[in-house]
């Protein structure tokens, strides 16, 4: 992992990802460690996402190094017509490792390939945002204490949802049953389930709640945007049908977690942030912990 | 007899290459891929012929011309199942058959508008998978182009 760029999911190993997570442990109980003194990390955010670049800051700052960079394109010579290839030669000489997000899909694979230092893909468009599956995975392990024999419930856009999508795949290398709850416009693609079938795992799908929260260890909720309807009708009488309230998790397990990838609108409803069942801002925090791990596993400062 | 009027269609070659079994439909996309517009030598071509293996398929032959096997697999995304016939003074001496690549750099566009090989000048690379029917998966952006969405560059 030394030196090597994080881009997809797939560039890690079931193996790598435990490691990355067992390291995220450690950074949880200890997250202030000197280990980047005197190191520069860019975070070069080529559309604005604010939660993904504060968290990387943040843990870079944990362990003493210094974050460069900008938040949007504005602020760089991309407005200048400056080409990615040429921003990222630029600034590699600046900097030890470099965090990007852009919009265009590809772009971090093809920034790895020309900077001669690691780059971490902090989101490139509906492709990959593999910090955010690790992140998800930590929170996983760490409220069932397992990733193995769980009943996983995915709810919403499933059809263009990035992080659904990473973390089926991160997931099916475990034992994992899974139940896709979606409008009908919003299914999961059929190549995804194929892939399950192929590694004979159990998935479930309708497009209501009806008797599958009970029996939930984990609910992956995520928004279900306008924009993806055809028909603004259609939208308008499904968007309640995927919104997730606090009666609704009475009878579920005691041990079941509501995670959330955020921004939320209106899908999980905020009465549900005074239980114990949800997650989704300490989620957050894993996403400090984790990206910590990362940060310093791609760097050959933690083995 | 019936045999030897459907050969007649294209004339014989001397020495060069002939490639048969072209999907028909394909038939100038292979004619780009291996730059035939560009070369100075004789060919002809033909196409919308009775096929038992593809319905109907296009045939191409160049005199003088031998490719080397890099150039013929180039062809896989339009014609997976062409063979080729190696002639020397009017005899077929070698056959050879497209291999499908594991990669593939160039020759097609990704389909997907978003991706980066749509957007800067970074050179077009996929991952051939080939159950059947070949598609490729971009290098870049993880999207399949399947055979339907393929454009030739």
């Amino acid at each position: 992992m030394h030196n090597k760029s994080l881009i997809s999911i797939n560039d890690y190993s079931k193996d790598e990802c435990l490691k990355v997570l067992d390291l995220a442990e450690k950074f949880e109980k200890d997250p202030v460690q000197n280990l980047l003194s005197g190191r520069v990390i860019s975070t070069l955010f080529f559309e604005p996402s604010t939660r993904t670049r504060l968290s990387f800051e943040s843990a870079v700052s944990r362990m003493g190094g210094q974050v460069i960079g900008f938040t949007d394109s504005t602020s760089s010579s991309v407005t200048k017509g400056e080409s990615l290839k040429d921003t990222i030669c630029t600034v590699a000489n600046y900097s030890d490792l470099i965090v990007m997000r852009h919009p265009v899909e590809g772009s971090a694979r093809y920034a790895s390939e020309v900077s001669n230092v690691p780059v971490v893909n902090a989101g490139d468009g509906a492709n990959q945002h593999p910090t955010q599956t690790l992140l998800d995975l930590y929170s996983i392990r760490k409220t069932q204490g397992r990733l193995d024999d769980l009943n996983v419930v995915m709810v919403g856009d499933l059809k263009y949802g990035r992080t659904i999508h990473s973390l089926l795949m991160a997931l099916s290398e475990f034992n994992v049953n899974f139940f896709f709850i979606s409008p009908e416009e919003l299914k999961m693609p059929n190549e995804y389930k194929l892939h399950l079938k192929n590694k004979g795992i159990d998935f479930h799908e309708q497009t209501d709640f009806t008797g599958i929260l009970d029996d939930a260890d984990i609910i992956y909720m995520t928004r279900v945007q306008k924009e993806r309807f055809s028909d603004p009708i259609e939208y308008e009488k499904t968007k309640n049908a995927y919104v997730l309230r606090n009666n609704m998790l009475e009878n579920t397990k005691e041990t079941m977690k509501v995670l959330h990838p955020l921004p939320r609108v209106t899908e999980v409803s905020t009465d549900i942030d005074v239980s114990k069942k949800a997650y989704y801002f300490t989620q957050a925090l894993n996403g400090v912990y984790t990206r910590q791990a990362i940060i310093s596993l791609i760097l050959g400062l933690k083995q | 007899m019936i045999k030897d009027q459907k050969t007649l269609k294209v004339s014989a070659i001397k020495s060069g290459t002939v490639i048969d079994h072209i999907p028909a439909n394909n038939l100038f996309k292979v004619i780009t891929i291996l730059g035939l517009d560009n070369i100075k030598k004789p060919i002809t071509f033909g196409t919308n012929l009775e096929s038992g293996k593809l319905g109907y398929k296009g045939i191409i032959k160049i005199s003088d011309k031998f490719f080397v096997n890099e150039e013929i697999n180039r062809i896989a995304m339009a014609a997976p199942q062409a063979q080729l016939n190696i002639i020397k003074d009017y005899k077929v001496v070698e056959k050879k058959v497209v291999q499908v690549p594991e990669m593939i750099e160039g020759i097609v566009r990704c389909v997907n508008p978003k991706c980066i090989t749509n957007a800067e000048e970074v050179k077009q690379k996929f991952i051939v998978t080939n159950d059947g029917e070949v598609s490729l998966k971009c290098h870049y952006c993880e999207k399949i182009t399947d055979q339907e969405h393929m454009a030739f560059i």
